[in-house]
């Protein structure tokens, strides 16, 4: 009964200026495996939809000079995958996007639809965040950047204003001795939400952790920067204490819910078990051992 | 027959079904569609338990492009008072189930249909209607429902002359058990609960129909029997059988909860009221929120024995979820879970518990999985207790030819033994396993036995001859799991001819006899048997052709590799005259060739299984992955073998799901929480292991190919088994499913 506009501007300007005019009938089309979903089940309506896809700088992934990688908003997946020097730079962080859905999604899922979907169980934001990504957003005023951290509001909510586009993602030059690893805990081997997700970044030198960042997912309304686990690996060499205390850490940060998905109690125990364990990935990739 | 030359018995032909499947040419059942063809939607209940006081459909009625719009009062009714039942269906249930009557009793249960000229109007004009409803208390679980002051779904539901939610008690008894506990050595008694599951066919219900001016209807729809739609459509509606055509589409899926209807009745007056063609397609919210799962259930189960490993006595007592309206599989737990032993004392109860829940519906063995959970697990405590090998213990106790069930039978040849034997000798059960593989990982091994009746019951076929020398078999039975392939092989064998000369076919309700439904592990049984009577009439016919033709008597003709040939005296007389020949010759020798054949078969014995698993428990997180699993069964034979082992492997990895993830969750307000795939948790290919079947080909003496039904055994043994490794593995025991990672977790960190 209703009609839907389609729009597939070629350059994000036009996607401004479209998505303003819109005044909030619009929606933004990146993979669409979140946008599409909710539209057939009735939960979206959008009398436009904007597809940003053939945006250039929204669907590249370039390397710059200082090692600094960009990965568009919209990129998939399985292109990130096929970049030659992604993976090995950021481990974790292709693992963590690869790990949404089945090959077919991952066809289509970007990072920046995970991100703007607002999920708390979102797979590829922990590993963002433990990345230290930078986000470059676009609107009616302008370009601003943010911390991936900080863009999340709550449950389906974000902190992009109205008419906002998300551009894409910045992760800072890696130094040498660095390693990220993502892990989620499912029932299922695969087509699961996290119940819980944590993702860590490590920089060691001579086995000593030298720089950390954890993130974690699907253990509050948000996906959190745990700061205290950080502290606790950081000048460690990945001991049982260090571990045990960033692992209390992601334990004590997790504000869950009980709901279909996991326990209060569940969750909590879970953080704190793949904390270690994603800690243990990330130090073996960051010495060279895996 | 059962010779092991066989040319095409037993071969892993190609099925007739699969190019049309793979390429996506193969109609299911919303894939029909008609010139001026509308939609149909159903209004669903918010409530779980209500009132309905009355419905407005006005509103609904006046939405430009509404057609029509149905409620119960346009369905047959079957009061209250009188039962009335199709196959082991009432329909006082059935149509209750179709249309909420007086009440809503689950949340999605069905108030109000409409047809419009899309899908979206039709929506749209379901919220237009208003129902009044008064709002009920309402009551989901088992505990519950039985307690003194829970909400009553039914005035006319009594026991123990009290209102009640228990609908029914169905008792089964052998010998004293009080005498035989008095002998025991040993006794174990232990309580299960197990969550509804549901059959998680991945072809959601559809139908189209068409309700032509002179009142003739047409149905295409997917089901596990057209017999059965016809014959459910016609109850609803009033419309005689006579005038409904009920054609079968390919179906994606049922595991027996397709042998009832939801939305053909519907459809069906939909299309009277509007004179058009009515399609009517469920999504999967409907179908996990609408249609039945199987019942959850809360057991207990009492074994005593003798130190020497002699079981004396057996108890049990089986709470099932019947949903909103009576009718769980009591007969499945109640029958089965004593049933692979000789036991001399035995008393088997089952309760048939209704709350506001979707009506429940047939899955795989219906009951007796749950049944043997419990039985197999207390089994497997009892050897751990008297330090016995577990299948030592069930080879002790194995049921005995002649014995008497509890269910009633008496066994003849019992083939359980054959199964405990398979798996005690295979490289699977004597391969050591290693339980700490490595830091944080635990492994175990568990074993489970389970028993199914089968059944046999009415099938027909026809098979004709064509004028240019190939063959059309027909039968009456949708094709769920390979059946046309097996009766292909069997066409071949008996006829002597090349296998890509038939073609097997399924008839509509009007174009082959009656034909009773695909499940209860029947059909190849079945429809084996009518298919081999039909094609030794042909044969008959052949012979005589023949012997027309050479003017000799027909007793003196063979047929012999696709060609009747002279015998006794008159061998080598004449050249041997093929299929085709015949076939050329058949009008001017006396007319076409082709033969029907329609029986109510007898002599389907039971199945049994035994199964043999290795879990492994990250004892961290609590998950729990089935690394190994080999399944042994009594098959008969084994007419195409990837059918069969098909029907092993999906048997097992429905097990799998129902004992580690799936579980149907409700809310505070009762209302399903979980009615998607992502939330329901069934297992994904990568959360299961190649299952290996065990295929034991012990010829059932009462069919002509020795078949033995094979669809149901499998689901019946993996929940214990599965339960038994993870204690093998952690030395601790689960009473309730699904054994889900924060409920494993919770015990290993209880210590
Ligand atoms: C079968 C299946 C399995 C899945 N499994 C997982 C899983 O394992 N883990 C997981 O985390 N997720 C999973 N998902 C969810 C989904 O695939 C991911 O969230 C995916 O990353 C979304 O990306 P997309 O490009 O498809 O987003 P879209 O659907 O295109 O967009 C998602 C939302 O973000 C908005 N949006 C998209 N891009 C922008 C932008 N640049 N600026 C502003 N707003 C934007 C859209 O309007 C929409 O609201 C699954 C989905 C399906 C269907």
């Amino acid at each position: 009964m209703t009609d839907i506009r389609y729009l597939a501007p070629p350059t994000l300007d036009e996607a401004v200026r479209a998505f303003a005019a819109a005044q909030g009938a619009a929606r933004i089309l990146a993979g669409g495996t979140d946008l599409l979903v909710q539209m057939r089940n009735g939960m979206a309506k959008p009398g436009t939809i904007i597809d940003i896809k053939k945006i250039p700088e929204l669907s590249s992934v370039t390397e710059a000079a200082d090692g600094s990688f960009w990965v568009g908003a919209a990129v998939s997946g399985a292109v990130l995958a096929e970049h030659p020097r992604f993976g090995t730079v950021w481990p974790g962080v292709l693992e963590a996007i690869n790990l949404i859905g089945s090959t077919q999604v991952q066809g289509r899922a970007s990072p920046g639809g995970n991100l703007c979907h607002g999920s708390p169980a979102a797979d590829s934001v922990p590993a963002m965040v433990a990345a230290g990504a930078v986000l470059t957003i676009a609107g009616p005023n302008g370009r601003r950047t943010l911390p991936v951290e900080a863009f999340p509001a709550g449950p389906g909510r974000t902190n992009l204003a109205a008419g906002e586009i998300l551009v894409g993602f910045t992760l800072p030059p890696r130094p040498a001795g660095s390693g990220d690893a993502y892990l989620r805990m499912i029932p299922r081997t695969e087509m699961d939400i996290a119940v819980v997700g944590v993702g860590v970044s490590l920089t060691m030198a001579g086995g000593v952790v030298t720089a950390a960042r954890v993130g974690l997912g699907a253990a509050a309304p948000t996906v959190l920067l745990v700061a205290d686990a950080a502290r606790a690996l950081v000048g460690s060499r990945l001991d049982d204490a260090a571990l045990d205390a960033a692992a209390a850490a992601c334990s004590a940060a997790c504000k869950p819910i009980d709901d279909k998905r996991g326990t209060i109690v569940y969750r909590t125990k879970v953080a704190a078990v793949l904390l270690k364990r994603a800690a243990n990935i990330a130090a073996d990739r960051a010495q060279g051992k895996a | 027959m059962n010779a092991i030359d066989n040319k095409w018995i037993g071969k892993r032909t190609i099925r007739p079904d699969g190019a049309d499947k793979v390429t996506g040419r193969a109609g299911y059942s919303a894939d029909h569609t008609m010139p001026g063809m509308i939609w149909g939607k159903v209004l669903r209940s918010p409530h779980p338990h209500a009132v309905i006081r009355g419905i407005d459909t006005a509103k609904a009625e006046a939405l430009p492009g509404v057609k029509a719009v149905v409620t119960a009062k346009d369905i047959v009714d079957f009061p209250l008072d009188k039962s009335v039942m199709l196959g082991i269906q009432d329909m006082r249930w059935m149509c209750r189930n179709v249309m909420a009557r007086e009440k809503a009793l689950f949340h999605g249960h069905p108030v109000a249909a409409v047809a419009a000229i899309s899908e979206e109007v039709a929506e749209a004009a379901c919220k237009l209607i208003e129902v009044d409803y008064e709002v009920l208390p309402h009551v989901i679980e088992i505990e519950d429902a039985i307690k003194p002051d829970a909400p009553i779904l039914h005035d006319f539901v009594r026991h123990e002359g009290k209102p009640s939610n228990i609908a029914t008690t169905m008792v089964n008894k052998l010998g004293d058990v009080e005498a035989g506990f008095a002998q025991a050595d040993l006794i174990v008694e232990r309580s299960f609960t197990t969550r509804p599951v549901h059959q998680g066919y991945i072809e959601p219900h559809a139908c189209t129909v068409s309700h032509a001016p002179d009142g003739r209807v047409t149905i295409w729809s997917s089901s596990q029997g057209q017999f059965m739609v016809r014959a459910m459509t016609s109850l609803l509606t009033g419309i005689p059988q006579s005038n409904i055509r009920a054609i079968p589409a390919e179906i994606g899926g049922g595991f027996g909860a397709k042998t009832i209807i939801y939305l053909e009745p519907v459809a069906v007056l939909l299309a009277k009221k509007s004179g058009r063609p009515v399609k009517m397609v469920m999504s999967r919210d409907e179908v996990f929120r609408a249609t039945g799962p199987t019942s959850g259930s809360m057991s207990t189960v009492k074994i005593g024995v003798k130190n020497d490993g002699t079981i004396v006595a057996a108890q049990g007592t089986f709470y099932l979820q019947a949903g909103g309206l009576p009718g769980s599989p009591l007969r499945g737990p109640v029958g089965c879970s004593f049933s692979p032993y000789h036991i001399e004392n035995v008393l088997s109860v089952g309760y048939d518990v209704v709350s506001n829940r979707s009506k429940v519906a047939a899955y795989r063995a219906p009951g007796a999985p749950l049944g043997a959970y419990a039985t197999e697990c207390v089994i497997d405590e009892i050897a751990e207790k008297l330090g016995m090998d577990k299948l030592e213990l069930r080879l002790k106790n194995t049921a005995r030819p002649g014995g008497k069930t509890v269910y009633g039978a008496t066994f003849g040849a019992i083939t359980f033994r054959e199964t405990v034997e398979a798996i005690k000798h295979h490289p699977h059960y004597t391969a050591p396993l290693d339980k700490n593989p490595r830091k944080g990982v635990v492994r175990g091994r568990g074993v489970a036995s389970g028993f199914w009746f089968n059944a046999g019951g009415e099938s027909s076929a026809q098979l004709n001859i064509t004028e240019d020398g190939n063959v059309n078999v027909t039968t009456g039975h949708p094709d769920v799991g390979g059946s046309r392939a097996s009766i292909a092989n069997v066409t071949a064998e008996l006829l002597g001819i090349d296998h890509s000369r038939i073609s097997v076919l399924i008839g509509d309700t009007s174009s082959i006899g009656f034909s009773n439904l695909t499940g209860g592990s029947r059909v190849t049984f079945a429809s084996a048997m009518v298919v081999t009577q039909s094609a030794e009439k042909v044969i008959g016919q052949l012979k005589e052709r023949a012997a027309k033709i050479w003017k000799i008597d027909p007793e003196a003709v063979i047929w012999d590799n696709g060609e009747a040939r002279p015998a006794g005296p008159n061998a080598g007389q004449f050249p041997p005259l093929t299929l085709k020949e015949l076939a050329a010759k058949a009008n001017e020798m006396g007319g076409p060739i082709g033969a029907g054949v329609q029986l109510n078969t007898t002599g389907a014995d039971p199945g049994f299984a035994t199964h043999c698993v290795d879990v492994e428990v990250d004892v961290d997180l609590g998950i729990v992955r089935v690394l190994r699993y080999t399944a042994a069964q009594d098959v008969g034979r084994a007419l195409h073998p990837d059918y069969v082992e098909g029907q092993i492997q999906g048997g097992v990895v429905q097990g799998i799901g129902w004992a580690l993830s799936e579980e149907y969750l409700y809310n505070a307000k009762g209302q399903l929480d979980n009615a998607s795939f992502l939330d329901y948790r069934m297992p994904v290919c990568s959360d299961v292991p190649f299952i290996e079947p065990i295929m034991l080909e012990i010829p059932n003496p009462k069919h002509p190919q020795g078949v033995r039904g094979v669809g149901e055994a499998p689901i019946v043994p993996p929940l214990a088994a599965i339960a038994n490794a993870i204690h093998d593995a952690l030395g601790k025991r689960f009473f309730s499913l699904p054994m889900s990672p924060p409920k494993v977790l919770a015990v290993i960190d209880a210590g």
